[in-house]
């Protein structure tokens, strides 16, 4: 029988289905695992409510289980505490920008989307803070869309929440 | 009414209301008036129905029947339904598919805002969650409003218009019945005079800067909270239910 740590570990490889470059746990979606007689249940919680990649997680999770000889994975969703783009680590931050979506900005207690107030945000392939958002809402439910007014290529946002 | 009937029932006015508007919206996939604006509404869209999900499922639980939240988002009829009147209402022009969005989101806003405060568990974290989304929301429909309102004079007529059609279906967002009044006892729903004052506030404001004024008749149509819908649901139900009503053991 595995660890709960070696669980958690295997777990950690696996790649967000749409952000490939961060793994479910650097994202904050894998929560924790839960060892009992009966079961392996896995926490996850998702980003967003309609976030399709979590039928894909929670796909994966239970291969990744399965390939590591544990036939009784189960997955709880859970909605509390609300996901945030707090937990998303330095780390994967600085992976984001390198993969080109420039990451969430600050933490969430800065209510500035509320207020409709513009962020400052540094491209993230030329570095520039001479950009402007072109839409809310992006590629994906997490990000928004922006333009680098100097080097001109458009790139994803990451949505602070 | 048991305290469970009546969660049962709060459940399917908001995760049907999530779900119906989540519908509308997705009609405009590919049709948006431009890229940005077609993604925006898909992605409304998107965290529409992954609330209606969540609330859905946790309705099937508390009904306790075994019914998971296809069972009921694809098995009810439209008089089964407790969707606000509003959602279902024909997407028109750009100027009605905001405005609707607009009155939506301010109510949605201020009442997830509350429900958070909810003495049941899931449904304060459903709120929790959803309110996030909402906030984008919110921001992008009233930033249209105003630019619609203080666009062109076709844009400004086109809004009026969608005001003249819509403005009716505001009222029956407020209305309580004995669902309400079982819940409130118990610290599970909110008391939705106090949210009322705070849409008003907000819908005020907004049309103020889009110079838009909001109607003289104050005709108001009621009928969503008691299963009794506009002509439009049935249509709505009978695209989306048509696969697993005809096929009904039918795999993805």
């Amino acid at each position: 029988m595995k660890s709960k740590k070696e669980i958690l570990s295997l777990l950690s490889e696996i790649p967000d289905p749409e952000i490939p470059v961060i793994n479910i746990q650097e994202l904050g979606v894998l929560r924790d695992v839960i060892i009992n007689e009966q079961e392996v249940e896995v926490v996850i919680t998702p980003t967003y409510s309609g976030c399709p990649a979590m039928k894909q997680i929670e796909q994966d999770i239970i291969s990744t289980l399965k390939a590591a000889g544990i036939e009784n994975g189960k997955i709880k969703l859970v909605y509390h505490p609300a996901w945030t783009t707090d937990w998303i680590t330095d780390v994967a931050k600085e992976k984001l920008r390198k993969y080109g979506i420039a990451p969430p900005e600050k933490t969430t207690s800065d209510k500035g989307a509320l207020m409709g107030k513009q962020k400052v945000l540094a491209c993230p392939r030329c570095g520039s803070k001479n950009t402007v958002m072109i839409s809310q809402f992006g590629s994906t439910a997490c990000k928004a869309l922006f333009q680098c007014s100097d080097c001109k290529e458009a790139f994803d946002y990451f949505k602070c929440i | 009414m048991t305290t469970k009937e009546a969660l049962f029932k709060y459940l399917l006015r908001l995760g049907d209301t999530s779900m119906i508007l989540a519908q509308r919206n997705a009609e405009w996939c590919g049709h948006g008036p431009f890229l940005e604006e077609d993604l925006a509404l898909t992605n409304i869209s998107l965290d529409l129905l992954g609330q209606a999900n969540s609330i859905l499922q946790y309705a099937g639980q508390v009904e306790g029947k075994g019914r998971t939240e296809d069972d009921l988002a694809f098995h009810r009829t439209e008089r089964e339904y407790y969707n606000h009147l509003i959602a279902e209402q024909a997407n028109g022009d750009y100027a009605k598919t905001i405005l609707r969005q607009f009155f939506c989101d301010a109510f949605d806003f201020y009442f997830y805002s509350e429900l958070v405060k909810s003495k049941d568990e899931m449904l304060a974290a459903i709120s929790a969650k959803s309110i996030k989304e909402i906030t984008y929301h919110l921001r992008h429909s009233s930033s249209w409003v105003e630019r619609l309102g203080n666009g062109t004079d076709e844009s400004h007529s086109r809004m009026e218009k969608a005001m003249d059609e819509l403005w009716r279906f505001t009222g029956e967002m407020f209305e309580m019945n004995e669902v309400d009044s079982v819940l409130i006892k118990e610290g599970i729903a909110i008391d939705l005079n106090a949210v009322r004052p705070k849409w008003e506030n907000k819908v005020k404001e907004v049309l103020e800067k889009a110079t838009l004024k909001i109607p003289a008749n104050t005709f108001m149509q009621r009928g969503s909270r008691d299963a009794k819908h506009t002509e439009h649901l049935g249509f709505i139900l009978s695209e989306m239910q048509s696969l697993p009503r005809s096929l009904p053991d039918a795999k993805w």
